[in-house]
């Protein structure tokens, strides 16, 4: 018994050694952004002298013509929620027919969405682009540099694994929950946003944050589609260009990651357990 | 309102919206210029759409099944299906990202085999995978054994193991550039940093992409190892197995699954690797191979980006990305059967 104690004690200390290291990073982005740029050339480990700079710097970055902090804030915001919102919606209302017509062309249609989901982006995002320049033209819809066009983009790359995780779950719900609204009258789409849809909510969690974490951190897509110095910029293309304009300017950099870091971190802070059960149950499936 | 009204109102309503589609695309066949033409377009089809929605007709619910997958199968064909299939036609042409003058057949594919940056992106990407695969997934068990043993503060080691995955890789990328440029040089004085020896580069890639990956990873494990049977695990605590062989006879057997699971997706994960790649090292230092510079730490992914984006070569860029998707189908679907079987073994 003792002995088994000691090797708990000897499991703590690895537990918080390894815990130091992994929140180590996070920790020095806080310190070297509150530092000037030369204090970070002297020493880069130590804590700043005084965590007043960390607040010239923060005004520095979030005013800054380059980052324009706010603005890609809400870009991303934007992009990210109506995504989520149409994402969860769209998918719901097309799980829901699959599941429920067992035909062949249901299933044909499933197998398609399950098959898109081993395609990697980089085999897509050319043609992507040249498509997007197309149906601007023919249609006089600007798909490229606008919202319309990457969240039309993200409902069909998040589409696939949506409906796989909605799909799975909706086969659980018993068919004659379905049939006794349809004996009392209601209209098949009723059926589905009265019934169904609020029944959808703990998988539809997984679905949001799965999706949210993805659409909030991607960099490559809205690269391509809304470019590096275009209007509509997202966070993640805002730090990216932001160190491409300031090479080595370590004070302002991390400030930039640090507030590219922090909406995140709070959201983690005020819904850890859903984030990560969220997560971890869009992997299993 | 009667059925009678409501069929006509329906009707009306799907009548004028397929007008307005017809005058939208009437208006774009004689090269109008004009804005409104998307907005025309736009709003005939939501107009014939809830004609047809409120309709009247015995076929309401055939109507309900079209309506309801229409959203994601028409995002789908554009954003997917569509440039999938286009782009494998185009890597057999002199694509320039915007037209094609002639079909080339596999010219591309033999341009693509012979060039050495693209053989050794492949390689480095294999060596990449394994080695990323191998150290994600020990860091990851070890982590949740420890997050579910008897230790205290278990949730606090979970959350913060946990929070890396949260951050977008460009971003970590360019901090984990800043510690291994300045921090790790500060703290073993007159070192150099690592990202500028090819082989040290690689290293430092593999570092924070399992400091990143492996608290996911962990979550995963912990989740399979929670599902380990109580009463198994007491009797052979009963029986007097110790922790070593707990672990090895009963807890690594019955989470097999949750292997399966976890070495695939850090193996596609790994294989598709791109932000961190980008934002660390972005393909840098480079290396001399047989008389030629190459850059040492160019990925796949990355590879085929630069070659498209910055290179301006569409057409071979293209080629590359199909034989990464091949690539990435055969080595995925031949890990989860290897594995798979190895679980029937169990």
């Amino acid at each position: 018994m003792k002995k088994q104690k000691i090797n708990l004690r000897f499991a703590e200390l690895i537990g918080i050694l390894l815990s130091v290291v992994v929140l180590l990073p996070f920790v020095l982005v806080l310190f070297n952004s509150s530092k000037k740029s030369a204090d970070i050339v002297i020493s880069p480990i130590m804590p700043p002298r005084h965590m007043g700079q960390l607040f010239t710097n923060l005004s520095n970055v979030i005013h800054n013509q380059n980052f324009s902090y706010w603005k890609s804030f809400s870009s991303s915001f934007i992009i990210t929620v109506v995504s989520l919102a149409l994402l969860s919606l769209f998918s719901g209302m097309a799980a829901w027919v699959l599941v429920r017509n067992k035909k062949t062309w249901s299933n044909i249609i499933f197998m398609l969405f399950v098959a898109a989901m081993v395609i990697p982006f980089q085999v897509v995002m050319l043609p992507l682009l040249s498509t997007f320049r197309n149906l601007s033209v023919f249609t006089g819809i600007q798909f490229l540099n606008s919202y319309t066009g990457i969240i039309f983009a993200y409902l069909g790359f998040g589409g696939s694994m949506s409906i796989f995780i909605l799909h799975g779950f909706i086969k659980g719900i018993p068919y004659e929950l379905e049939e006794a609204a349809w004996i009392d009258g209601c209209s098949p789409e009723g059926t589905f946003f009265r019934i169904i849809f609020p029944l959808l909510k703990p998988v539809q969690m997984t679905v949001l944050i799965l999706n949210g974490i993805w659409i909030w951190n991607d960099y490559l897509l809205p690269s391509l589609m809304l470019g590096l110095n275009g209007r509509i910029k997202t966070l993640p293309i805002a730090v990216s260009s932001f160190v491409g304009s300031y090479v080595k300017q370590w004070d302002l950099i991390l400030t930039a990651a640090l507030l590219a870091m922090i909406p995140i971190i709070i959201l983690f802070i005020f819904a850890q357990r859903q984030i990560i059960q969220g997560m971890v149950e869009g992997a299993i499936k | 309102m009667n059925i009678q009204l409501k069929r006509t109102f329906s009707l009306i309503e799907i009548i004028l919206g397929l007008c307005a589609m017809a005058f939208a695309l009437y208006l774009d066949f004689t090269g109008s210029e004009s804005s409104y033409r998307g907005i025309l377009l736009v709003a005939g089809l939501i107009l014939a759409v809830a004609g047809l929605f409120i309709l009247p007709v015995k076929k309401h619910r055939a109507i309900v099944n079209i309506l309801f997958l229409l959203p994601v199968l028409l995002t789908f064909f554009f954003t997917v299906l569509n440039p999938f299939i286009q782009g494998i036609f185009l890597s057999m042409t002199d694509w320039n990202g915007i037209k094609f003058t002639k079909f080339t057949g596999i010219e591309n594919y033999i341009t693509m085999f012979r060039s050495g940056d693209y053989i050794y992106s492949f390689l480095i990407t294999f060596l990449f995978t394994i080695l990323n695969m191998i150290s994600v997934n020990i860091t990851a068990f070890v982590l949740a054994l420890l997050c579910t043993s008897k230790v205290r503060g278990k949730n606090f080691y979970r959350a913060s193991f946990f929070l890396p995955n949260l951050i977008g890789g460009i971003v970590l990328g360019y901090v984990w550039q800043f510690i291994f440029n300045k921090v790790f040089t500060a703290a073993i004085a007159g070192s150099q940093s690592m990202l500028t020896d090819p082989n040290l580069a690689l290293l430092a890639i593999l570092i924070v992409s399992t400091w990143q990956y492996a608290g996911y990873i962990m979550m995963i494990y912990v989740t399979g190892l929670q599902g380990v049977p109580r009463d198994i695990m007491e009797a052979s605590n009963v029986d007097g197995a110790n922790w070593w062989v707990t672990l090895r006879k009963i807890k690594i057997p019955m989470i097999a699954n949750t292997f399966t699971v976890c070495l695939f997706l850090t193996l596609v994960n790994s294989f598709k690797q791109f932000d961190l790649n980008f934002a660390i090292t972005n393909g840098a230092p480079s290396r001399i191979l047989q008389g030629k510079a190459i850059l040492s730490t160019e990925f796949m992914a990355l590879n085929i980006y630069k070659t498209a984006i910055a290179k301006n070569e569409y057409a071979l860029g293209q080629t590359k990305a199909v034989v990464f998707f091949i690539v990435l189908a055969v080595v995925s679907l031949t890990q989860v059967s290897i594995n798979k079987k190895k679980e029937v073994e169990l």
